[in-house]
């Protein structure tokens, strides 16, 4: 009996732990990322749209960047034309930065710390990637190499 | 509770087909919608077409050390190469050596001192036969269709095969971070990252825009950029015309970059 007592206290114990991160976040309010496209180009743009339609870029724009990477790199073939048939510059830079633009990423991520590490510096920035990036801690290793958008370095 | 054979695999045959049908389900059925798929990708200057390109470099229009310095720091400025003083961290796109170290196996003794002393310009060979492709376990580094052996930095894991087979010398790694050794960035083009290897790509991305590589813009003149297999090229010309001579040619990787000594005024 004495021993049932201890298996009992153990697995009380045990699921208390598992279920500590949902009590700990118990009450408190899960406030969902706040996307910005307030930025001068997306502005000016008469029909605001991106290369793909809104909600194939929200669930496959990681797919995309890899695909235009490929085609731009290896194929050497830089326009990508899109299911409406229009024809854009394959270029981080060029095309996906000149429109998303509100921070500058080195705000964000400081890029060239002494220790050559990459960190999290300001993570609060409404930085058009990172205000999804850092609410799902998923870090994107484009800005080891990629400059930040232009209009941000200016 | 027992169980016979008969009833145990009807339970599992259906069980099975639950789970597999629920995977398919899962992970084609709910899946969007894909607009991407009626897109489709396309080359930005279908002209700037060739089937092997190459590079000469006639020495004879080099006069001065500002001449070398140009041609390198259009390079080095446009690609972000950082100018690194040590040696053990260097990086290198274009640059430029005695005759005795670009030319391994032509020594000769005798050697007028005017060619013992000028210095080379070199770069990657962007070779036929690229060794550095073959050791290459990620394809990394590729050779594309129009000959230029090109690196795809985002694939690049530092293995630094390709350095121990490039003959050349012509790939240098980044032991450390190049954005802090780099006084000004290009936004234009990417910087590398700590642990990848690099090298000349003989600018690929203007080739592909159809210009021409930046040292061939600097050199005015001195650096001749054509398709070899096309025998009206500019650098079939002068091949056809001229004495030229390639870096250690008995190793068969077939340079594409040749070197006009001397001689004659061409073209």
């Amino acid at each position: 009996m004495q021993k049932h007592g201890r298996i009992v206290l153990g697995l009380l114990v045990f699921v208390l732990i598992v279920v500590s991160p949902i009590l700990y976040n118990l009450g408190k309010k899960n406030t969902s990322p706040e996307i910005n496209l307030d930025t001068p180009v997306i502005a000016q743009l008469s029909d605001k749209e991106c290369v793909e339609p809104k909600e194939y870029m929200r669930e496959n724009h990681m797919k995309l960047l890899l695909e235009w990477r490929d085609s731009a790199v290896r194929d050497g073939k830089t326009v990508y034309i899109n299911s409406q048939g229009k024809a854009y510059d394959i270029s981080l830079q060029g095309t996906c930065l000149n429109c998303h633009n509100n921070i500058p990423i080195s705000d964000v991520y400081s890029v060239n710390d002494k220790a050559g590490t990459t960190a999290a510096t300001n993570t609060e920035g409404n930085q058009f990637c990172f205000s999804c990036h850092t609410y799902s801690s998923v870090e994107p290793n484009c800005w080891n190499c990629h400059s930040d958008p232009r209009e941000a370095i200016k | 509770m027992s169980i016979n054979r008969r009833d145990f695999l009807k339970k599992a045959g259906v069980i099975t087909a639950l789970g597999v049908g629920g995977a398919t389900l899962g992970f084609n059925g709910l899946k969007a919608a894909k607009p991407a798929e009626a897109s489709e990708f396309a080359s930005q200057n279908p002209k700037a077409k060739a089937s092997r390109w190459a590079m000469v470099i006639d020495m004879k229009k080099f006069k001065t050390p500002e001449d070398y310095q140009r041609v390198i720091d259009a390079c080095h400025k446009l690609h972000n190469v950082p100018q690194i003083e040590d040696p053990k961290h260097e990086i290198k796109w274009i640059w430029s050596d005695s005759y005795e170290h670009v030319f391994v196996g032509t020594e000769n003794p005798y050697l007028d001192e005017k060619t013992k002393k000028l210095p080379f310009l070199t770069l990657c060979n962007h070779c036929d036969n690229p060794p550095c492709v073959r050791a290459c376990p990620t394809q990394a580094t590729f050779k594309r269709p129009d000959g230029i052996v090109g690196m795809d930095f985002h694939r690049c894991i530092g293995c630094r095969f390709c350095m121990a087979a490039c003959p050349f010398g012509a790939r240098s790694f980044n032991f450390i971070d190049p954005r802090t050794a780099l006084k000004e960035i290009n936004p234009d083009y990417p910087t590398r990252t700590q642990g990848v290897v690099e090298k000349c790509n003989f600018c690929m991305d203007r080739i592909d825009q159809g210009l021409k590589p930046a040292c061939v813009e600097a050199s005015k003149g001195a650096m001749v950029f054509g398709d070899l297999d096309d025998p009206n090229s500019e650098v079939r010309k002068i091949l056809n015309t001229h004495y030229t001579i390639r870096r250690k040619p008995n190793l068969g990787t077939e340079p594409s970059i040749f070197y006009l000594i001397g001689g004659e005024e061409h073209a």
